[in-house]
This record gives structure tokens, sequence and C-alpha cells, in this order.
């Protein structure tokens, strides 16, 4: 009984006890959960426009970031590394259409996914000769990201907000809306998707799909950027940070491997789930849950719902 | 029955300039030849019929004319330009539209979205407003709508825009494809089996829109098509391939009495 008793009703009385432990550990949740987000958000874009499952995308967030701190650390100024490091993303994004999708073209998915295997070593193998293999501190200064925090009195308590978590929230939320009607609502946005549906019939209407790849490459590179910055402030910038990656696999077996808004949602379910896991059962257990609730709650997902949240209902005419 | 340079709606075009050539063209997959030297031209504003038994290098020769094949050996001249080598892209930049023999659409978009993607290359404000979806890319985003609903209500389609293609009845994908194309105002439409799988109606439907389509917009129209009373009834003339050969070149009557592709259809003895 007492065993029920400290799964089922104490962990709740817990948190109608004392609310603003709560809601700290759901904002916390919620902001772990948007880099979930991010990262995730550049596996759906590459995943949506060819189909491929981009298993470069966690490792292009940490060269990413590594470029950015490289650069300023070369003497180059923060915010002119900042446009190099696009520029870098950018350079990466047209090397990969060309030397490793053109050539491929045609073949089977997993040959695709392979090769994404091969960029991460590649990455990895090119990040450290460059930069070396030391975890680097993000320049959040230079960038005149904000530090520090404040604490906000509500519910009977003290909830304390890191400033850099609500930039990060904040510019996560814009990048995420823009890419979204960018995507549905753009004669670009509309090329993507069709390139995704049909490659032969996208050739037909004269879409070009090197083009495309390019685009959806740089758009996971800034995507990348970004998360690498905001991650990469919260820690270090390291190699280690490519685990993390990981975690964006159970955000879009919620979300759907196709659906931007479906990447937001799951990651931040996950983020949130894992946060509250934590800290109300994982007691129960000895702790450490975060390193595999979020599993969890995909397998639960794909035995009941295996398109995720939004993904596209696979219609199929018989 | 069509003549050519008959009275039908203005079908003095049909005499006109040669639109795209095709000499002496082969295309092999390793051993297998799908096309030896095939030539034959397509003349601005007429319907030209490419028929064959299955096999007979039908929907290859269509593949070499928009550039997912590149033929080994011949040549293609597009409104007076060789082009060799020419990609899908730059076939369709040259007004080379086509649909497909097994449907080719975006499954995951409207119909709607489906014929405005066929604008594409119609449309050309930068990354940057397409980035913010205002001033130009939202002007011509407007203005391409508008011409996308002329094709709609052309084919009568209006009830089914929002529709995702992928849940619509055959007959209408096939629409909706033929929409596509007709977005692109191509000079040179290629349509592979236009009306495979189709009742009655639904070809008679479909011949009414490619005839419109010839005599209203001027398009040039190449068609596979393996139903014979429509073949002669819409082309104005035929090519007719066997095991990748030119085995008759003419108009539908022609075609009809030769003895060739007679033997061609139901076999000879040897």
């Amino acid at each position: 009984m007492d065993i029920l008793y400290s799964i089922f009703i104490d962990p709740f009385a817990q948190m109608i006890g004392a609310p603003d432990l709560l809601v700290q550990t759901l904002w916390d949740g919620l902001v772990g959960g948007m880099l979930y987000a991010l990262i995730a958000l550049g596996f759906v874009l590459i995943f949506k426009a060819s189909g491929v499952f981009n298993f470069a995308q966690g490792i292009m967030v940490v060269f990413a970031g590594l470029t950015l701190v490289g650069l300023y650390e070369a003497g180059v100024p923060a915010f002119i590394a900042l446009a190099l490091a696009i520029a870098v993303m950018y350079g990466l994004a047209f090397a990969v259409e060309r030397v490793v999708l053109r050539p491929l073209v045609n073949q089977p998915d997993i040959i695709l996914f392979m090769a994404t295997f091969g960029i991460t070593y590649f990455l990895i193998g090119f990040g450290e000769f460059v930069f070396g293999g030391d975890p680097k501190v993000m320049i959040t200064d230079d960038l005149y990201l904000p530090k520090g925090s404040f604490n906000v009195k509500m519910l009977g308590g003290i909830v304390n907000f890191q400033r850099l978590d609500i930039v990060a929230v904040v510019v996560a939320s814009i990048m995420v809306a823009a890419l979204a009607v960018f995507f549905s609502k753009t004669r670009i946005g509309r090329a993507l998707r069709a390139v995704a549906d049909s490659h032969s019939a996208a050739l037909s209407v004269g879409i070009s799909l090197e083009q495309i790849w390019v685009i959806v490459w740089f758009a996971a590179g800034l995507v990348a950027l970004v998360t690498g910055i905001f991650w990469g402030a919260r820690s270090n910038v390291s190699f280690a940070l490519e685990v993390i990656a990981l975690k964006a696999l159970p955000v879009l077996i919620l979300g759907g491997f196709t659906s931007i808004p479906g990447a937001i949602v799951g990651g931040l379910i996950i983020g949130v789930g894992e946060k509250l896991a934590e800290f109300y059962w994982g007691p129960l257990v000895g702790g450490g849950t975060d390193a595999w609730f979020a599993y969890v709650i995909a397998l639960v997902f794909l035995l009941f719902r295996p398109q995720g949240l939004f993904g596209e209902k696979i219609i199929e005419r018989v | 029955m069509r003549a050519p340079g008959g009275s039908q709606g203005g079908r003095e075009a049909v005499a006109g300039d040669i639109l795209l050539s095709v000499e002496d063209v082969s295309l092999s997959f390793g051993g297998v030849k799908a096309v030896s030297g095939v030539s034959f031209d397509i003349r601005k504003g007429e319907i030209r019929a490419i028929i064959g038994p299955n096999g007979a290098g039908k929907t290859s020769m269509l593949n070499v004319i928009n550039g997912f094949y590149h033929p080994q050996q011949g040549r293609i001249t597009f409104k007076g330009e060789a082009r060799p080598r020419m990609r899908p892209h730059d076939a369709a930049h040259g007004g080379i539209a086509r649909t497909f023999q097994n449907v080719a659409l975006f499954r995951g978009m409207s119909a709607l979205d489906n014929i405005m993607a066929g604008r594409t290359l119609k449309m050309n404000a930068n990354f940057f407003w397409q980035m913010l979806r205002y001033g130009p890319a939202m002007r011509e985003e407007v203005e391409h709508r508008h011409k996308v609903e002329e094709i709609i209500d052309f084919l009568k389609i209006q009830e089914i825009r929002r529709t995702p293609v992928g849940r619509l009845p055959y007959g209408l994908q096939k629409r909706v494809e033929l929409g596509r194309a007709l977005a692109m105002e191509p000079e040179l439409l290629l349509l592979d089996e236009p009306m495979a799988g189709m009742n009655l109606e639904e070809k008679e439907d479909m011949s009414r829109y490619i005839l419109d389509m010839n005599d209203y917009f001027g398009t040039t129209v190449a068609l596979i098509e393996h139903d014979m009373g429509v073949v002669m009834d819409l082309s104005d003339r035929v090519v007719v391939l066997d095991h990748g050969i030119k085995i008759a070149d003419g108009t539908p009557d022609e075609i009809k009495g030769n003895q060739a592709v007679i033997d061609a259809y139901l076999g000879v003895a040897h």
C-alpha cells in the first residue's frame, strides 16, 4: 500500500502543497523541451524534404557551436564570427548536396541514412582537427545574451527564471513560427513539400532537387547553430552535446517525423514530462530517470499512435 | 474523326512549324534496347499520339523528351535548339510539361497546392521575401492564385480544391495532375496514358479537356494512349513504336490501314 501511495497520491499532494515548486519544475521542463524541440526541428526539416533521417543533426549542432566559438577564439569579432558560422553552415549544406546526396540520387533511403552516419563521423573528425577536442565556453557576453536570473514571487513562494532561458524560448518561438509559415505558404515551401512527396513529379514541374536540398540542409544548419548557441550557453560546447541529440528521437516519435508543430509539442511534452518524473517520482527509484524516461513515453506512443501526434496519416488506397 | 487541317475550331495551326524533332534516338539500359533509331517530329499546335504494344518504348521516349533519360545516340531539337543532356529542370524551363503513367502527385498536399506547385517556375520572388511572406512574394502569390483558379474552373474541380489528393478517386487525381501540368502554361504537354483505368464517362471528359486545351490555349500535345478509339478521335498524327523501333507514322487513317501496325498489335505468323 505504501508503494501505491507514494506513486499515485504523494507526488500530487506535493504538487498541490507547493505550487511554486511545481511552476519551477514546469518552467525548467519547458526550457529543456524547447531545446529538444529545436534539435528535432532540424531532423524534421531534412526528413520532410528528402525522406532522409539525418543522423548528423546532433553533430551539426556541436559543429556549428564550435565554429562560432573557434572563430571567436581565433580573434574574429563575435558578430562577424556569427556571420561566418552561418556561411560555414551554408558551405556545409552545399558540400553535403554535392558530395553526398547528388551521387546517391534514387538510392534506397537506408543508403542515404547510412551516408549521414558518414557525415557524422566526418564532422567529428574534422571538428576535432580544426578546433580541438576540449570543451569550449559559449561567447554569451559578446553576443549580448543576458545572464543571471531573477526571482518572481508567486503562489506563496519564489520561482527563479534564468534570463538566458527566456531569450532562448523567445528566439526559438520566432524561428519556429517563421519556418512554419515558410513551409506551408510560399513557393519554396511548396517546392520542399513537393520534393518530399514525389521526386519525379517535382522534377517535371521544374523544381530543382539540388537547390531544394541545399536550402533544407542550410535551414537545418541554421537551426543547429541557434541550438548550439543556447545549449552551449547552458553547459559547454563539447562533443558530449551530441548525445543530447538522441533525445530528439523520442520527440520525433511523439510529434511525427514530418510535422513542425509536432516537433515543438513533442519536445515540450518530453521536456516537461522528464522534469516532472525526475522531481516527483525520481526519488522512488533512486533518481536518474532523465536518462530513460523520454524513451518510455515514446514507447507508449508507439503502441497507440505510431504516426505521432501530428504525423501525416498514412493514406493507402487498396 | 478529326482530320489534320480540318475546320474544327481553327485547326490551321496544325500545319505549323516543327516544335520538337527527335532524330535517330537510341536508348538502352545495359543490354536492353528500349528505343533504337527512332525519328519523328511534333508540329506546333497538333495533337500527336505515340502508340504501340506494351514495352514498345513509348514511356522511355517521353522520358527522353523531358530529360529524365539521356539517349546514348541521336538528337532532340526543341524550338529549333538542340539540347544535349537536357535535365528535367531545363525541359520544364523550356516549356515542356508532363503527366505520368501512374499518377505522380504530391499526395500530402491539397489539389490547390499541387496545381500551385506547377507555377513554381513562373514565380520568382526571392528567398528573402519568401521568408517574410510579404511584399513581392505576397503579390506574386495572389496573382498566381488567380491563374490557378482559372485552371480549376476549366477542369471543373472547384469542390475538391482543399482535399489532399491522396484521398481523391483515381479519375480526379488524373485531372489534378493535368491541372498541374497546365499551370505551367506549357508549349508542349506530354501525357502518359491520360485515360488509363478510367471508365467511359471519365474518358470522354478527359478527351474533351485535351481538345479544349489544344483549341483554346494552343497547347501542343504528345500523348501515349492504349484506347484506339480515343487515339483515332483525338490525334492529328500518330507514330507507332514496336520493340523500340518506329514502324509507322501518319494520320489516323493511314495508321488504321497499315499492315505493319496490325501485325504488331495482333501478332503475325512467322
